[in-house]
């Protein structure tokens, strides 16, 4: 069985954001980078489980980024995968992404395509459902486990107020999140090995986008955290009724 | 021309935030003198199909097919895709939601239309036609231009509140041919959980971190969540200590919730945590610790010991519900 596994580079988790060029861009200089840990924990991790345990054959890594998302790229052949492909190119328009990924993937023939359930950075959620389509396959979204039997996946996903499992033959796309893998560390060999695994630059297919970002706006400061006296939770109640109107 | 909008409902029942995309739809189709068609999936009665004309659809096109009971991607792609035609819409509106995110992508590429997922407000058409959004993770706002000629928008549920109108709407059935690959998902087994409001739909969220101390002490949470018809959730440490099951988890890497309500007890309010509730409409921060990060984004705040504040706090919802 052959996986390819999504990556997308995003900003650390503990970034705080700033804007730049008149609010149309956000800053990069003294950004830190990692793997979206979406795709991470869960995605790449289950995958390379599924290939300890005999079950998969090889697992590829897709992103799509400039020479500049190479590190993190790096990063994720050291916890495992055979080769890795970069996509050329800068996208934040999801059926972009989507085009170009799907346009390396279609002739590589995958049984499986694991990706995060949403990068954090533009949370949108929608390139795995997007390749699906593209690619003529079966999507699951939302994951929190997979096993896979034959040439069947077992898949259990979050629904609204609970959990389904489903079937599905190959191929298949997963959206993966908590649950389907537990976070690992690479290891020195890992790292050692990740300088020799192939990373293989691909130009992107000739499409122009159909969104962009005008531009970038940060949340407004709160007022000010208005202090309620532990002794007197009736205060509270009655704030929460008559000020902030929510009981 | 009809602004489609894609429907959900739970075994029959049409839930708000539902609704609420049907009043977003109507919205936009005012805006452009077109009209709105919904359309619904599955199992349904048509008395419940009338309450969509409260909201603004002119129109339902109703798709009776128990199979469709069941999230499936593709027939569900299929079926909005051939409403999409009979009604010659260019734009089509879902729910930022699970269901949503399952086939309104699939749309927006076989339509090559522009997506937009978790809109914030009404497109901008003096603009272009530009929605906000959310992004990393509710730490900024992008301004997205939707440049194709059809667009998909999927609304960020309880963004607007809801108002009823007088329209009515007039229900058709729709007869699809579906394909063979239709149906690929076999379902195996459903688990709802019951008698417990839906974290995320829930308006209140009661919350709890690594100040609570162990599981044990978690009656608590769920006492004053029960008082007030809330939903509880946790922090990263708790569910990764097992205190609470994963599905409860919000922030940056689990869930991301938008209640009118969140009371936050013995979090600290790390910036990874705050990015996954900062769409909330008030926060309560309970905590021991005066220099909490999480009372800088907190509306109230309470410096206290949760295991002596939570029972007084239950105890002045009970009074408050009974005088009110």
């Amino acid at each position: 069985m052959k996986i390819l596994v999504c990556i997308s580079q995003v900003p650390d988790t503990s970034t705080k954001v700033v804007l730049k060029d008149n609010n149309t861009a956000v800053e990069s200089n003294g950004v830190t980078y990692i793997i979206n840990p979406y795709d991470e924990w869960y995605g790449l991790i289950r995958a390379i489980e599924l290939k300890e345990s005999g079950v998969a054959s090889e697992i590829d890594l897709v992103t799509v980024g400039k020479a500049n998302t190479e590190p993190v790229i790096r990063k994720a052949l050291a916890l495992g995968g055979d080769k890795a492909i970069r996509i050329d190119a800068d996208s934040n328009d999801p059926y972009l992404t989507a085009v170009y990924i799907a346009d390396y993937a279609k002739s590589e023939h995958y049984d499986l395509i694991l990706c995060g359930k949403e990068s954090i950075d533009y949370n949108n959620g929608t390139v795995g459902s997007m390749l699906a389509e593209l690619l003529d396959m079966d999507y699951i979204g939302f994951a929190t486990e997979i096993k896979i039997e034959g040439n069947t996946a077992i898949v259990k996903r979050e629904i609204e107020g609970g959990e389904e499992t489903d079937s599905c033959n190959f191929p298949l796309v997963i959206s993966c999140q908590k649950g389907v893998a537990e976070a690992r560390i690479p290891n020195m060999r890992g790292i050692m090995a990740a300088r020799t695994r192939p990373l293989n630059v691909v130009t992107p297919a000739a499409i122009e986008p159909v969104t962009s970002i005008l531009s970038y706006e940060l949340p407004p400061a709160k007022a000010g955290v208005k202090l309620v006296d532990p002794a007197d939770m009736d205060q509270l109640v009655e704030l929460l009724h008559s000020e902030a109107k929510v009981i | 021309m009809s602004v489609i909008v894609f429907v959900e409902h739970d075994g029959g029942i049409i839930k708000k935030k539902n609704f609420e995309a049907v009043q977003y739809a109507s919205g936009i189709a005012q805006k452009m003198s077109a009209t709105v068609t919904a359309v619904i999936l599955g199992t349904i009665g048509d008395a419940e199909l009338e309450k969509l004309g409260e909201y603004g659809a002119q129109k339902v096109l109703h798709v009776e097919d128990s199979r469709l009971d069941e999230l499936h991607p593709r027939a569900y792609t299929s079926a909005l895709l051939a409403a999409i035609e009979k009604e010659g819409a260019k734009i089509i509106v879902t729910l930022n939601d699970i269901n949503g995110r399952a086939v309104a992508p699939r749309i927006a590429v076989k339509l090559k239309a522009g997506l937009v997922a978790g809109a914030l407000t009404y497109p901008d058409m003096e603009k272009g036609f530009v929605i906000k959004k959310a992004v990393y993770s509710g730490k900024a706002f992008a301004y997205v231009n939707i440049a194709s000629d059809t667009k998909v928008i999927m609304l960020m549920p309880n963004t607007f509140p809801l108002a009823k109108t007088e329209g009515k709407a007039a229900i058709e059935k729709l007869a699809v041919n579906f394909g063979d690959k239709d149906f690929g998902i076999k379902v195996k087994e459903v688990s709802k959980v019951t008698g417990e409001v839906s974290l995320s739909d829930a308006a209140l969220v009661v919350s709890g971190g690594r100040g609570m101390k162990g599981p044990e002490n978690w009656y608590l949470i769920e006492n004053l969540a029960k008082e007030l018809g809330a939903a509880t959730a946790c922090s990263r440490p708790v569910s990764d200590s097992d205190w609470r099951p994963h599905h409860e988890h919000v922030g940056q890497t689990g869930g991301t919730i938008r209640p009118d309500l969140y009371i936050a007890v013995g979090i600290s309010g790390a910036i990874q945590h705050l990015a996954g509730v900062n769409g909330s409409k008030t926060i309560v921060v309970i905590n021991r610790d005066p220099e909490a990060p999480f009372f800088k984004a907190a509306n109230y705040g309470i410096v206290g010991d949760a295991m002596e504040v939570l029972p007084r706090l239950t105890e002045a919802v009970k009074k408050f519900k009974l005088h009110k």
